[in-house]
């Protein structure tokens, strides 16, 4: 007689892990992170070193108060991620310690207080970003003109010392989407705005490279079967659909959609953000619902809001909405009347 | 007829070098067979042999108690040695009693008398003879096939849709077997009447496919049709949908909706029964994985321990590391190899370590949704899981949970490697353990309101009667004052109180000598504890 050890059946080698997801999440964001540091200076990458340091450092401790074992939990990438998203969002030479603030919050109070990965009602990164734009504006706005040429030295000095380069006034520059606002308040046609260089090929300069590469990784994630389609398919479709109606209704007072789509954080949170799967919905209908939703609350933030993008918020909302979405958006299970 | 593909499913790759190899080969006689005294099901069944006692081959040894009593037969000729515990192939992997039957060497038969006009015979006469012989469903649940042959539908549908990678049984008895398949899938469809046979095999089947077709040559009454490849299409309700494009409703049968689904071994099992009078004493079972040197498709005895099944396929390699009876996404893990082979035995797979997942490597789930992508059914795993484990039984329930089919999908596709449908499994258990419960008390409650109800109408009655009693005596005083003239009362009232009083004084004697014979003995010793 040969004895054996008995467990549950699958009997077959597991297909992926979480740890596995979540790398190629990080890998398919590499090209955007490589677009942007290009554009927009080598600040990034030492705002995604200093993030994965200070995620680890606040992973670890959480994962430890709530007993658990930190390095389990800091294998699986998912705090990786959302410090390598945060970096993405704010601007490269932004102090260090609102990364510090963000984190702390987005890791420690969003994700584990609600009982880490897979409870969490909100997604960490937005919800780090979201407190950080209402809290320091300011700091939040230190953007520069795409191809600025600040180096590594001047990046180092904003982010720790917090001392901004000598010919900041000529570097700074605001963002395609909150210049697009004031002109707009100051009476400016669209169809003059667009002329502006700040407005590059279709939406944004510089920035709508940004959203290119985002695309990119994001079809590599479709591909992969990592990302559903439908929340992509959702925020973008209803992006040019909504975006495309108020323009051909009035283009003198409305963007054209791929503006909305170039500039802005809409085509992150397409691929990256909203497709987040803890905090999305889960079923097919509900996802395209999900992904409407926040196209639809961006759009309607950036129109009447007091916010020149509101793609963080639009996210948080739809997080908020999403089980109540999940509800509604069942399938029909087998064998079942409708 | 529409073909509708199943929704979610797996497209499952076997590793080739595991796969069992083509011809059907014959495992040894063993020189003893072991036949559990319980069903596949759980139910205990009824002995018929003692031991010490001789049987040939095919003659019963137990039945199942059922209206239709399908018997297990005797798997060969020899003798019943003992009864004897033996570990059942179930999760429980509860120890049993088990005829343990010294196989003679001479194999003699015992053959019913075969019927080859059967298509002139009711249907009743050759259920009863599916019984005898003992035939079950082999798709693996063995459920009785007369039981399941009594009702009428229009479709027959014999599935020969391998549901799991690696077995290999069906797909090898269609193409060494096929005219077998083919007499018996019309047995099976006289019996139920059907207008309609089909015989459903999957697209991957060429061979098999050929070897059936030319059987079915110039037949118009049973068709042949493939299924796509796709893990679970051989299970009943994914068939009947992708066939029908019609789904069996929750909680009914396919026979509901006028669709019987029988495994094709079983139809070849059938027409041997019926037309050659053979009893099911042995079934094909396919052998497959790394842990063992010569995978292949075995004819094997009822009763034959998977110890000797190894044996005759070459024994252990040095990575067998799990044993499993069935496939790798459905089947058992068993704690050893001294286990009997049922006719519900379709596959044993010996994996080796990297075939198979490492336990407690299970996360977190991040709802990433792959598992409701996977599931056949339709249903949300992923939030049936988080009801479950906040023990919201009742409102997985109401999600579907019953309508879970066990096919293991999800918990293959999870990439936190969840235990999902062990999980549904423990629930659904613990469902049918709170309605059993709930039945027992209604049936205790009804019997106490009945019990109630019979009590006061006993106590009316009596109420009644000594109240028409008192009247009677009250009537009689009246009369003998009316009559005082006379002098000596009823003597019926006399012969009637004295005996009674009688009756009385004797039992107070009795008490009274307990007593006093009590006062005097010493008082006895308290009863031991067993004496209740």
């Amino acid at each position: 007689m040969k004895t054996f050890a008995t467990a549950a059946a699958p009997h077959l080698p597991p297909r992926s892990s979480v740890r596995q997801v979540m790398a190629e999440v990080l890998l398919a964001l590499l090209p955007a992170i490589a677009v942007q540091a290009w554009l927009f200076g080598p600040g990034l990458l030492v705002q995604i070193a200093l993030g994965l340091l200070l995620a680890a450092a606040i992973e670890s401790t959480a994962l430890h108060l709530r007993g658990q074992q930190p390095q389990a939990g800091l294998a699986d990438l998912s705090a990786a991620l959302t410090a390598v998203l945060f970096a993405l969002c704010i601007p490269p030479i932004c102090p260090w310690w609102i990364s510090a603030i963000g984190l702390l919050f987005g890791l420690g109070l969003v994700k584990h207080a609600y009982g880490g990965l897979g409870l969490n009602l909100f997604n960490p990164a937005m919800a780090a970003y979201a407190l950080v734009l209402l809290l320091y504006p300011r700091q939040l706005s230190l953007w520069t003109a795409p191809l600025a040429d600040l180096d590594l030295g001047q990046s180092l000095q904003a982010i720790f010392l917090g001392q901004l380069p000598a010919s900041w006034d000529t570097l700074a520059s605001a963002t395609p989407l909150s210049s697009l606002r004031q002109l707009a308040g100051e009476a400016w046609r669209m169809p003059q705005i667009r002329e502006l260089p700040l407005f590059g090929h279709y939406g944004a300069a510089g920035w709508e490279w940004i959203a290119l590469a985002y695309a990119a990784g994001g079809c590599y994630l479709v591909w992969r079967r990592i990302v559903a389609w439908q929340v992509p398919a959702g925020v973008i479709g209803a992006t040019l659909l909504l975006g495309g109606l108020a323009w051909l209704i009035d283009a003198e007072r409305h963007p054209a959609p791929l503006q909305h789509l170039a500039g802005g954080g809409l085509m992150l949170a397409a691929w990256f953000v909203a497709a987040d799967p803890v905090t999305g919905c889960t079923s097919p209908r509900g996802r395209l619902l999900f992904g409407i939703g926040v196209a639809v609350l961006s759009l309607a933030i950036r129109r009447w809001g007091s916010h020149p993008d509101g793609v963080a918020f639009a996210v948080l909302l739809m997080n908020a909405a999403a089980p109540l979405i999940d509800r509604f958006t069942r399938p029909r299970v087998h064998g079942h009347a409708r | 007829m529409s073909l509708l593909r199943i929704p979610g499913g797996l497209v499952l790759a076997v590793p080739a070098a595991a796969a069992p190899s083509d011809a059907v080969r014959h495992c040894p006689l063993p020189a003893r067979l072991y036949l559990p005294l319980v069903q596949e099901r759980g139910q205990a069944l009824h002995c018929r042999v003692q031991v010490g006692q001789t049987v040939r081959r095919g003659e019963p040894l137990a039945h199942d108690g059922d209206t239709e009593a399908t018997v297990v037969p005797a798997p060969t000729s020899g003798r019943i040695v003992a009864i004897e515990p033996l570990t059942l192939a179930h999760a429980s992997a509860l120890e049993v009693p088990t005829l343990v039957l010294q196989a003679d060497g001479r194999d003699e038969t015992a053959l019913l008398p075969p019927l080859p006009d059967w298509a002139q015979r009711p249907p009743q006469e050759l259920r009863r003879r599916l019984a005898q012989a003992g035939v079950v469903g082999l798709g693996g649940a063995a459920y009785p096939a007369a039981a399941k042959l009594g009702r009428a539908v229009s479709l027959l549908v014999l599935n020969g849709a391998e549901c799991e990678p690696y077995i290999a049984c069906d797909e090898t008895l269609m193409r060494s077997r096929a005219a077998e398949v083919v007499a018996g899938a019309a047995i099976l469809g006289h019996i139920v009447a059907a207008e309609d046979v089909v015989i459903a095999l999957e697209e991957r089947m060429t061979e098999a496919a050929a070897a059936l077709q030319a059987v079915l040559a110039g037949q118009t009454q049973i068709r042949l049709q493939r299924v796509p490849t796709v893990y679970p299409q051989g299970g009943e309700r994914q068939l009947v949908q992708t066939l029908c494009a019609r789904e069996v409703p929750s909680g009914a049968y396919p026979a509901d909706i006028g669709v019987l689904v029988h495994n094709v071994a079983t139809a070849a099992a059938a027409w041997r029964a019926v037309v050659l009078g053979e009893a099911l004493t042995s079934r094909l079972v396919s052998v497959g994985g790394r842990g063992v040197r010569q995978p292949g498709v075995f004819e094997v005895r009822t009763g034959t321990l998977i110890e000797h099944l190894i044996d005759s396929s070459g024994g252990y390699t040095e990575q067998a590391a799990r044993l499993v009876l069935g496939g790798p996404l459905m089947g058992l893990a068993l704690p050893h190899d001294r286990i009997a082979l049922g006719r519900g035995a379709n596959s044993v797979l010996v994996l080796g370590a990297d075939d198979v997942r490492a336990q407690a490597a299970q996360t977190e789930c991040i709802r990433c949704g792959e598992c409701a992508r996977a599931c056949p059914v339709q249903l949300q795993p992923q939030e049936l899981w988080r009801l479950l484990r906040q023990g919201e039984t009742g409102q997985a329930a109401a999600l579907g949970l019953r309508d879970c089919i066990e096919c293991g999908c999800c918990a293959f596709v999870c990439p936190a490697q969840i235990g999902l449908v062990d999980e549904y499994r423990a629930a659904k258990s613990a469902l049918a353990i709170a309605a059993e419960q709930r039945r027992r008390a209604d049936h205790a409650r009804q019997r106490h309101d009945a019990r109630n109800q019979r009590l006061a109408r006993e106590q009316a009655a009596k109420v009644a009667r000594v109240a028409s009693r008192r009247e009677e005596i009250a009537q009689a005083q009246t009369a003998t004052a009316n009559a005082a003239t006379a002098p000596e009362p009823a003597p019926a009232e006399t012969a009637e109180a004295a005996p009674r009083s009688m009756d009385k004084s004797a039992v107070l004697a009795a008490i009274a000598r307990g007593k006093a014979k009590r006062a005097a003995a010493p008082p006895p010793a308290p009863p031991p504890e067993t004496e209740s």
